[in-house]
This record gives C-alpha cells, structure tokens and sequence, in this order.
C-alpha cells in the first residue's frame, strides 16, 4: 500500500526544561529506506524512542499505520511494537540465552508456533544474516559485528513492517560495515518494509537510503534524497557531506577571547 | 557565610533525592508485585533464580555459620563458666542463632554476595539496552527478569537463615560438647527446655522473610536506576551493600522490639 | 540441559533448608512434647497468681502436663481466674490443689498440680477447689520482719 507508515506532525519533545526538538515534521514511507542523520546529541536515537513508545512527546504526535503512538494504553503500544523491530547500538543480546534462544524469542513470546516450526524459522533468520553456523553460541563468544548481525536477525524475527536501525555502523571494520549495508537493503525490499537509520556515517548511508533528513539544533535542518543532498548548497549540509572541520558548527566552543584567558 | 548555604543546600539536595528514590523504588515493588502472576507462569525462571541467588550462596551461609557457631559455643562457654552456669550453653548458642544471628547474618552476607549480583547483573542489563530491547519486543521487562529475582530472594532467604541457624547450632555443638567436654544430653535437653517453636523459631523465619524482601527490592532496585555507565553500576553495588545492611539492622531492632514486647 | 541442573540443585536447596526447618523445630525447640495433642480446659481461682502468665507450664510431680492458657480478673469476688489447657492423656481427680511455684530462686512461675483422693475426675470446664497462691517476696520479707520485730519484743 502507498503512502505513509509513519507520520511525525509537530513534535516537541525534551527532558526538562530545554527542548530537543522543536516542532518538527517528518514522513517516512511504505517501503523505502530513511535516514536520519545529524551531529552528536542532536536527538537522533531519541526520535527512534518516540516513535516506539518508550517516552512521550511534549506537544505534536506521532503517528504509526494511523494511531497516534503517545495516546495508546500499554496493550495498544505493545500491539504495535510487535510491528516493529529493533536493532539497538551493541545488538542488545540477552547476555543468557544462546544466539538461537535469542532470535526465538519474540517468536516464543508472540506466537503459538510448534518448537519445530520455529526451528526452522530461527534457521532461515540467522541464514538471511549470514550466522546460521553460529547458532549454539553465546552471545559473548561473539565479536561486535557477529552480534549486531544476530541482533538483526532477531529484530526480523517476526517479519515487521519497520524496521529501525540505532546507529549500525558505529564501531564496525569495513567488511561489516558492507555487510550491514548489504543487508539492511536486501531486507527491507524482501519484507516490504520500512527501514529508519539512524547514523552518522555519510558515504555508507548515501549508498543506498531513499530519503534523508537532517537535524541540528532541534529542527529539520535539510530533507531530500541523497541525489538532492549532495547538491545543496545549505553550509551545514556541505559541511556534514564533505566532512568539513569548520562551518556553521564551529570548531571553537564559545570562549571568552583568546587574549583574555592569556592575560590570566 | 556562603559555604553555610552551600552546605545546607547540600543537605537538603541529599534528603530530597533520597525521598525521590524511596518514592520511585515503592513504585518498582507495586510493579513487581502487579507483574508477579507472568513470573509465577514461567515457574522456571524463578528457579532459575533460585539457584543463583540462594543455592551459590550456601557455600558462604555454611562456612559462615559453623564459624559463628563456633565462636559462640566458645564465647559463651568462658563466660557462663564464671557463673557456674557452663550447661546453659546450648541455650545460649540455639536462643542467639535463631532469635538473631541467624536471620541478621544470613541477611548481611545475602546483600553482600547475591544483593551485589543482582544489583550488577540488572545494571550491565540497562547500560547494554536489553531492557529496552525487551519493552521494544513488546514484553514486560519487570515481569520477566525482575519479579522472578524477587521472588527468588524472598523465599531463598528465610531457607538460608533456617540452615545458617541449624548449622550454627552444630558448630556451637563441635566446639561446646566435643572440644571443650560439656555434657551432651545438658546441651540439648536445656536448649529444648527453653526454645519455644513460636515465640523463636518462628519469629525468626518472619524476620528472615522481612529482610528477604527489603535486601532483594534494595538490589534490585539500585540495578534497575543505576546510571548506564560503568562507574554508575559499581556505585549501585556499594550503595546496595550499604542500604541493605542498614536497613536489615534497623528492621531487626523494630522487630526484635515487636516480638519480645508483644 | 540446564534447566534439569537448575531444578536439581533448588530441589536440593529447598530439601537442605526444610530439613534444617524440621531438626530447628524438633531437635531445638519443644514442638515435639507441646501443641499437637488434644486438650481439655480447667479453671482455677487464685487470690494472687504472683508472676504466672499464659504458655506458663503446669505440671504434675514436674511432668509438663499442660499449659496456662489465659489469666483474667473477677471483678465479683477480686480473685484471678486461670484457665488452664490440660493433655487429653493426662486425668486428674475433683480434689487436686493446684499450687503456684517458682522454676529455682528467681525463675519464672508455674502451676503444680497434687493429686487428690477422689474417684471422679476433672472434666472439661470443671474448677479446681483447692489453690495455694503464689509466694509474693515482699510479702515474705515482711512477714520475716514482722516475726523478728515480734521476737525483740518479748
């Protein structure tokens, strides 16, 4: 179906006083690939967490296939969460269940599958991310990208319709770095989902993300796809693309003059 | 004048955040208590917890015990002696376990051995997100790794104290009877003369449940609000150790209070 | 795998601490002598019962044979009603005195009982006739004094 899965319509959302967003606007669509990009801290992960659920905006709404998320009672939050999968920034594994235990779970928990159906489910999962040989692990006998894959395989555990991604890439070498790309596309066109990236990763997320938004000081800095994106002329934007030291996020954090603090 | 403010600033700081934690770790025990019928249907878990809570500390409970047994028996002996009174040792070894050092000490070595465990195990949970990994499954968190620790102490700690005491007894019996040659039929026959099931024994697996349920909601609740950094999990376990302990001596002295008077 | 080993050593966990629970029970406290034979009630009225409280033994020729289960005040004759639990096993005839004594010097108090001569037995509700009340120290020192102070004068 065309249109949008997720509609983010004036949020405001912050801890305190100060806000972290300020009414903003977002859309992402039936089976493509978003990203959301922006410096440290400038409330990219949070977004994610809007949308799941887990805290709730200060004024505006989200809305997932039409329900607006912060209104739901907590039945109605996990009915939609079991649309969504998640891949958290170090894969997120239960430290005591084994790399097949973990990928069963949500299936064991949601479903009333017979244990040989799951089996084979588990199977395909960890066969779709490449760790199919690895199922008997634990999860600390694995290394950073292993487990990051097997936390995806979870995540696609029960086929859902999103897909958000905290950061996939940090602290990855090269090839599983090509890997994650290969796969976040792969999957997302096989299931027909809608994948959300957050990242800070340029030329990887470039590669292959449909759409890509921008945020800097709490609002959408620049939109577009990344054909559009790399011809802005917006200087955040070509700082951001081009790796810049310098630009509207300045090199210097505010100080008093140079010659001042000498004097001293 | 302004280090004054500055320290009654301090002051109120602490007593205010204090209160806000107590406020917020009444809110996780209602929780725990909401989400205990799913942790009761997986039973597994729960034994699951046992295990790690109460059968890896019998090792301490049984070491510690005979010791403290012992070292009573040896006490009391070389103080009643001096008033004639060497017989009553078996009393004073059985009244002293099972009234107090049995559910006071179990109790402090509980919070120091399996409190610490859990308070780290919950807090290296939060700081690697599998909590909220779990709540973006759509399954409750409280219900499945919290409550069946909870439940786990609670019923592991009055069987530790149970055995502490009993083994308590024994070490008291070594050094009493065996060691130092009193007579064993006096040993036993005054401790059972004097130790009343209700009024002792009892008592003392109420307290030892008491303090289950005060040493486990500590731990747990320092995991579960641990700031999600390293440094933050090791501060959690200290402050569990030392919550725990000064709550489970300050329960004891309103119990023992309640029980003896009443 | 696991869960097998998991349930075992709980088991046994669980099997140590309920043993530990009986030998408290049995082998330190007195659950084995009191508390799960029947019993029957008898009164007895006491002008003053010293120290005794409830739970407090009663025994005959030192045999623990009951236990006092409530001592309340009559206001119509000023006198203390003791009600006592007696085992089933244990029958004792219509004229038995029921003496207060002190456990040692300075011990707790208890009731002990002397059989009489008569061929009926107490039954339930019945009341003990015949009481000697407790030995109040204050008053013995001043029946001693008194004696002595009489004695100087002649």
């Amino acid at each position: 179906m065309p249109g949008n899965l997720i509609n983010i319509r004036n949020l405001s959302f912050g801890y305190g006083d100060e806000l972290l967003h300020k009414d903003i606007n977002m859309e992402f669509q039936r089976g493509k690939v978003s990203a959301i990009m922006g410096g440290s801290g400038s409330g990219k992960t949070t977004i994610l967490k809007l949308i799941g659920g887990q805290i709730k905006p200060k004024s505006g709404s989200i809305l997932v296939d039409g329900k607006v998320v912060h209104e739901q009672n907590l039945s109605g939050i996990y009915k939609l969460r079991r649309k969504m999968g998640m891949l958290f920034q170090h894969g997120a594994l239960f430290t005591d269940l084994s790399v097949y235990e973990n990928v069963a779970f949500p299936m064991r928990e949601h479903t009333d599958l017979p244990e040989n159906i799951i089996k084979d489910l588990v199977l395909m999962k960890l066969n779709a991310v490449g760790l199919r040989g690895a199922y008997k692990l634990m999860p600390t006998e694995l290394s950073g990208g292993m487990a990051r894959r097997v936390a995806l395989a979870r995540a696609i555990a029960l086929d859902p319709d999103i897909i958000m991604y905290d950061e996939p890439f940090a602290g990855l070498d090269p090839i599983s770095m090509a890997v994650i790309c290969d796969l976040i596309r792969t999957l997302n066109d096989a299931l027909g989902a809608t994948s959300i990236i957050v990242t800070h990763d340029v030329a990887e997320t470039f590669s292959f993300a449909d759409y890509i938004y921008f945020i800097a000081d709490g609002v959408v800095a620049a939109e577009g796809s990344p054909k559009q994106l790399m011809a802005s002329k917006l200087p955040f934007v070509k700082q951001f693309i081009h790796s810049e030291k310098d630009g509207p996020v300045s090199f210097h954090v505010a100080a008093p003059s140079y010659n001042s603090d000498l004097a001293l | 004048m302004k280090s004054l403010i500055n320290f009654f600033e301090k002051i109120g700081y602490s007593v205010t955040s204090r209160i806000k934690r107590l406020g917020t770790a009444t809110r996780l025990f209602f929780l725990i208590l909401i989400s205990s019928g799913e942790s009761f249907k997986r039973f597994h878990l729960i034994m699951k917890e046992i295990y790690f809570t109460g059968v890896m500390s019998l090792v301490i409970i049984i070491v510690s015990a005979f010791f403290v047994g012992m070292v009573l028996g040896l006490q009391g002996y070389y103080t009643l002696q001096k008033y004639g009174s060497s017989e009553a040792i078996g009393v004073l070894v059985a009244l002293a376990l099972v009234r107090e050092l049995g559910p006071v000490v179990t109790a402090l070595l509980f919070a120091g051995r399996a409190g610490t465990a859990i308070t780290a195990e919950i807090g290296l949970m939060k700081t690697t997100e599998q909590l909220s990994a779990m709540e973006m499954m759509a399954v409750n968190p409280v219900g499945r790794i919290i409550a069946p620790r909870f439940w786990a102490g609670v019923i592991s700690m009055p069987i530790l104290a149970s055995i502490f005491s009993m083994v308590g007894i024994l070490g008291g019996y070594v050094v009493a009877v065996i060691v130092i040659g009193v007579d064993e039929g006096a040993f036993w026959s005054q401790m059972q003369a004097n130790v009343d099931f209700r009024y002792d024994i009892v008592n003392g697996v109420i307290k030892s449940l008491v303090f289950g349920v005060a040493c486990t909601i500590i731990a747990l609740f320092e995991g579960f609000d641990a700031p999600p950094t390293a440094e933050g999990v090791s501060r959690a376990t200290t402050r569990t150790v030392v919550t725990s302990s000064l709550v489970i001596l300050g329960l004891d002295f309103i119990l023992t209070s309640f029980m003896l008077g009443g | 795998m696991d869960k097998i080993k998991f349930d075992a050593w709980v088991g046994i966990f669980v099997a140590i601490g309920v043993i530990s629970l009986l030998g408290l029970a049995m082998k330190v406290g007195n659950l084995t002598s009191n508390d799960i034979r029947e019993t029957y009630s008898i009164i007895a009225h006491f002008e003053n019962i010293g120290g005794l409280k409830p739970r407090a033994p009663v025994k005959g020729a030192g045999v623990v044979v009951g236990r006092v289960k409530s001592v309340v005040f009559d206001t119509k004759n000023y006198h203390a009603i003791v009600k006592i639990d007696i085992d089933k096993r244990y029958v004792f005839p219509k004229d038995t005195f029921a003496n207060i004594y002190t456990a040692g010097l300075l011990g707790e108090q208890y009731i002990g009982l002397e059989a009489g001569g008569d061929t009926t037995n107490l039954g339930e509700g019945d009341r003990i006739t015949q009481t000697q009340d407790a030995v109040v120290l204050e008053k013995l020192i001043s029946q001693f004094l008194y004696s002595k102070a009489s004695e100087e004068e002649d």
